[in-house]
């Protein structure tokens, strides 16, 4: 009676986890070194609608791998030297899904890689809701401008991302304009300096023998 | 009858007990090094309260799998605001929920690093972190508002547009000041290559006539000229 009951239990906890649908959408950024590989790994279940979009914010050309395996291994997207993509698919099957960027092809430039990666659909506003009837107008306009703000939300985080690349190559340009013309202007200077000292010791060579001949 | 009845509490009870805790059940997770740390950026406007929920488990090696891990084993959190000042910097044990509030907008640094230093505990194996960071809007959790204040369904819906477009009201607002920013490094860029294009060919020319001058003065002295 005992193991039925906690059979039961589990069985229903399963069926509750299932239609909380594992909504999910984590977003981070983060800092991938040259040379390395950075892997962030989700346990989703089958039948899920998930998207996984990434764009790489700083660093070298703005490119990076990426790579996306289910949980037999098997490649689901692969992709080299991108610089922004979205790609979405449907799991097919229950386990740990697994997705890596990879700066291994840069010798001495870091990445700032941002992803977003979204497993489902948003999760009701009310956990506990046992709908029986169905939305009424006003709740089903509040619902239709959440969904055209969350667009616009997502709309301004691309074009963040795009600033602080455009930002970050500004800046650059900046500091490398600054070092270059200093560094022009001294090596100018060495350089004419240093021509005039060569010849002079050509000549200066020539006049001390013919002092000492004449003397 | 009672069994029904138990199972019927039981059920009520762990439910919203799940929805609590399976909030890190299927989170994001990453394997970190025992020194290694990790760092995520988040660019933020001001006044943006920012959550992180972390939790670890370490690999057993007799099992095979991972296991959560020993209570000894904490994670230490450092966030630091753009300006590089440390907001915070905490030690959290091996599962833990860090907050905080920006004060300036701008690129925030959150890192997390272990802080064991018995290498038996790790045994060449990883630690397995599942994180959820939370930003702004997200962060709020509706349910507590809506049990606090007791609003209907219709007032928590356009309390939770409010909170989006105040969201967006910030991001605009930083957008500005980012802009402003970029500007300025691009009004300085072309100010120093005007400059320093003009100050080059005036040192070319100066140096130009110093090199005339000082050779022909000095093959005249030699007799040559």
């Amino acid at each position: 009676m005992q193991g039925f009951g906690v059979a039961i239990l589990t069985q229903v906890i399963w069926a509750q986890l299932l239609l909380l649908g594992w909504a999910r959408a984590s977003e981070l950024t983060f800092e991938l070194p040259d040379n390395a590989k950075q892997c962030f790994y989700e346990d989703i279940i089958v039948g899920t609608k998930c998207t996984l979009e990434f764009q790489v914010v700083t660093g070298g050309h703005y490119d990076v791998d990426c790579r996306l395996d289910d949980p037999d291994g098997n490649v689901l997207y692969k992709e080299m030297k991108k610089q922004y993509d979205s790609f979405t698919f449907t799991a097919s099957k229950n386990g740990s899904y697994k997705f890596c960027f990879s700066n291994e092809f840069s010798t001495f430039t870091h990445k700032t890689v941002y992803f977003d990666f979204q497993v489902g659909e948003d999760p009701p506003l009310f956990p506990n809701e046992n709908r029986v009837s169905a939305l009424t107008q006003m709740e089903s306009a509040c619902v239709s401008i959440h969904e055209a703000l969350k667009s616009v939300i997502d709309y301004q985080t691309r074009f963040r991302l795009r600033e602080a690349q455009g930002r970050s190559r500004a800046e650059d340009l900046n500091t490398r304009v600054a070092f270059w013309s200093i560094g022009e202007a001294i090596i100018l200077l060495v350089v004419s300096i240093g021509q005039v000292v060569l010849l002079r010791s050509f000549f200066s060579d020539k006049k001390t023998t013919t002092t000492r001949v004449g003397s | 009858g009672v069994v029904v009845k138990a199972l019927q509490v039981v059920l009520l009870l762990t439910f919203p007990l799940l929805t609590v805790m399976c909030s890190l059940c299927s989170a994001l997770y990453f394997h970190i090094g025992e020194t290694e740390k990790k760092c995520f950026i988040e660019e933020i406007p001001d006044e943006t309260m920012v959550i992180g929920n972390y939790r670890t488990q370490l690999y057993d090696k007799q099992r095979e799998e991972y296991l959560p891990a020993t209570p000894g084993l904490g994670m230490f959190v450092e966030v630091k605001d753009p300006d590089d000042k440390v907001i915070l910097s905490r030690q959290y044990g091996s599962e833990g929920r860090f907050t905080f509030t920006s004060h300036t907008p701008g690129e925030h640094q959150i890192c997390l690093h272990s802080n064991s230093s018995k290498f038996a505990l790790f045994a060449g194996g990883m630690l397995r972190v599942h994180l959820d960071i939370q930003v702004g809007e997200h962060a709020t959790d509706y349910a507590e508002i809506a049990a606090k204040d007791k609003l209907t369904e219709l007032q928590l819906r356009v309390r939770q547009l409010i909170e989006q477009v105040e969201q967006i009201q910030k991001e605009q607002n930083y957008q500005r000041y980012r802009e402003e920013r970029f500007r300025q490094t691009s009004e300085s860029t072309n100010q120093r290559v005007l400059w320093w294009s003009i100050i080059q060919t005036l040192i070319l020319v100066a140096i130009g006539f110093w090199q005339m001058r000082h050779l022909k003065s000095f093959f005249e002295a030699k007799k040559l000229v």
